[in-house]
């Protein structure tokens, strides 16, 4: 019995610091993939609504729904910008596998609610 | 008389031709102008020598950091330290003044140098290292510490003197090695795929984050720099231009390559004669 309780509680001890980790991994919003600096790190170029010390290379992402009716040309534009500009600045984040897939759905969906 | 007026016209433009264009291919003279002008025109207020103040000559508040910080420069000491071991002499007596020619002044204005007899670029610390292996001298690591400092006191003896880095007319190896750095000056690099010409010529001046983008004209005036960044690392606040070269590299997630071996150098090269005509402006400071 006092073996079992001790397993119980390494398994309990090991997933506290296992666990919580994975979870915020995988339940990253759309809105923070898109401020992290190691993930889309938007923020570098573009200001974004409550996104501090912004940078103007790229212009404000605002007023995406009447920009971007249709939200597959905003993914598009995200996933590979140089298509529709080669020379354009801004990483190819789909292309050269800076986000996963999972996480450009994200950050079109935080974008276009902008 | 007419004949002494003829004379004396031609002397003087043999001598004015001589003094401008050293044997400087015209291809690369157009492509100084191309990148001269193209920031004047962005920038009409700043004179030539104002882009060497890179970040701080494009926003006011940051000069005025800027300015505070140079009153009482936080790397004077390791200056005078260069210049300690750029006077002493190697074990054989000699000292690395022996290694170049020419008035210490202007040392810093030639490089990187192109020599023709190796067929490549050498850069300031690479001829400094030489010269330390040429006098039965061990070699030392050349993106900061001792080199730098060494390389930081003759950019601070060369103040006011013009750069002056020439690719010789008619060497092809020479325009080669140029355009090499030119193209990867241009090329797209990284996970992040950007250029040195997107941030440093497209950007001036715009906001990467919190950071001013500093024109890529004025760039080389005041290498090696003291960082408050690299201060707060292991070592002191000096690098060197290639140094840097290798974190704007790691910036956009691409693998920075080796310094003093060709491509940084070549890089050096056409960066450094992008601004020719400029004056070196001593050892600054940098965040
Ligand atoms: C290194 C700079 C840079 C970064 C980082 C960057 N962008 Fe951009 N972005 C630009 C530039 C420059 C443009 C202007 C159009 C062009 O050149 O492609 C642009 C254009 C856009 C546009 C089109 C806007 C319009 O009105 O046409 C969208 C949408 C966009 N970016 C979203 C993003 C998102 C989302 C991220 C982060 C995941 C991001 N950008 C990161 C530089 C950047
Ligand atoms: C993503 C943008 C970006 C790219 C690409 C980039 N840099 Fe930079 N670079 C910066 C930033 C930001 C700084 C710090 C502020 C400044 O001086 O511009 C900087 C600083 C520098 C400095 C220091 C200037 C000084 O006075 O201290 C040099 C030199 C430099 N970059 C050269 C290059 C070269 C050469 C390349 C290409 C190999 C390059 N950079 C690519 C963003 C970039």
């Amino acid at each position: 019995m006092k073996k079992n309780i001790s397993i119980v509680a390494v398994v309990t001890l090991a997933s506290l610091f296992i666990m919580p980790l994975e979870a915020s991994a995988k339940e990253m919003t759309g809105k923070e993939l898109a401020f992290d600096r190691k993930l889309g790190n938007c923020l570098a170029c573009h200001s974004v609504s409550d996104g501090g010390q912004p940078g103007n290379i790229g212009p404000p992402l605002i007023a995406m729904k009447a920009r971007f009716p249709d939200k597959a040309v905003l993914r598009a534009q995200i996933w590979d910008a140089t298509v529709k500009n080669s020379k354009s600045l801004m990483p190819p984040f789909g292309k050269h596998k800076v986000l996963t897939e999972n996480q450009i759905d994200k950050v079109t969906d935080f974008i276009h609610s902008l | 008389m007419k004949k002494i007026i003829t004379t004396v016209a031609v002397a003087t433009l043999l001598s004015s031709t001589a003094v401008f264009s050293i044997q400087q291919s015209s291809v690369v003279q157009a492509d100084i102008d191309a990148f001269q002008s193209h920031f004047k025109k962005r920038f009409p207020k700043l004179s030539l020598n104002d882009f060497s103040k890179g970040p701080y000559a494009m926003n006011e508040d940051k000069m005025s950091q800027f300015e505070a910080v140079m009153e009482m420069p936080p790397f004077e000491d390791h200056v005078d330290k260069g210049g300690e071991l750029w006077k002493t002499a190697f074990k054989n007596g000699k000292t690395y003044s022996s290694c170049f020619s020419g008035d210490d002044k202007t040392i810093r204005t030639q490089y990187p140098l192109w020599n023709a007899a190796k067929g490549k670029v050498i850069g300031l610390e690479q001829a400094l290292l030489d010269c330390r292996v040429k006098n039965g001298e061990k070699k030392i690591g050349s993106g900061k510490g001792k080199l730098a400092w060494i390389s930081a006191y003759l950019t601070t003896i060369a103040e006011g003197q013009t750069i002056n880095v020439i690719v010789p007319e008619g060497d092809k190896k020479a325009l080669a090695a140029y355009n090499e750095g030119k193209k990867f000056f241009y090329a797209k690099r990284g996970q992040l795929n950007l250029s040195c010409a997107d941030c440093h010529v497209t950007n001036p001046g715009q906001r990467i984050r919190g950071n001013t983008l500093s024109p890529a004209l004025g760039q080389v005036t005041h290498f090696p720099v003291w960082r408050g960044k690299w201060a707060k690392k292991k070592g002191d606040g000096f690098g060197t231009i290639q140094r840097r070269y290798g974190g704007c590299n790691k910036q956009v997630r691409a693998q920075p390559f080796k310094r003093q071996k060709d491509v940084y150098n070549n890089l050096e090269y056409f960066h450094t004669i992008m601004s020719n005509g400029m004056e070196i402006s001593g050892t600054e400071y940098r965040e």
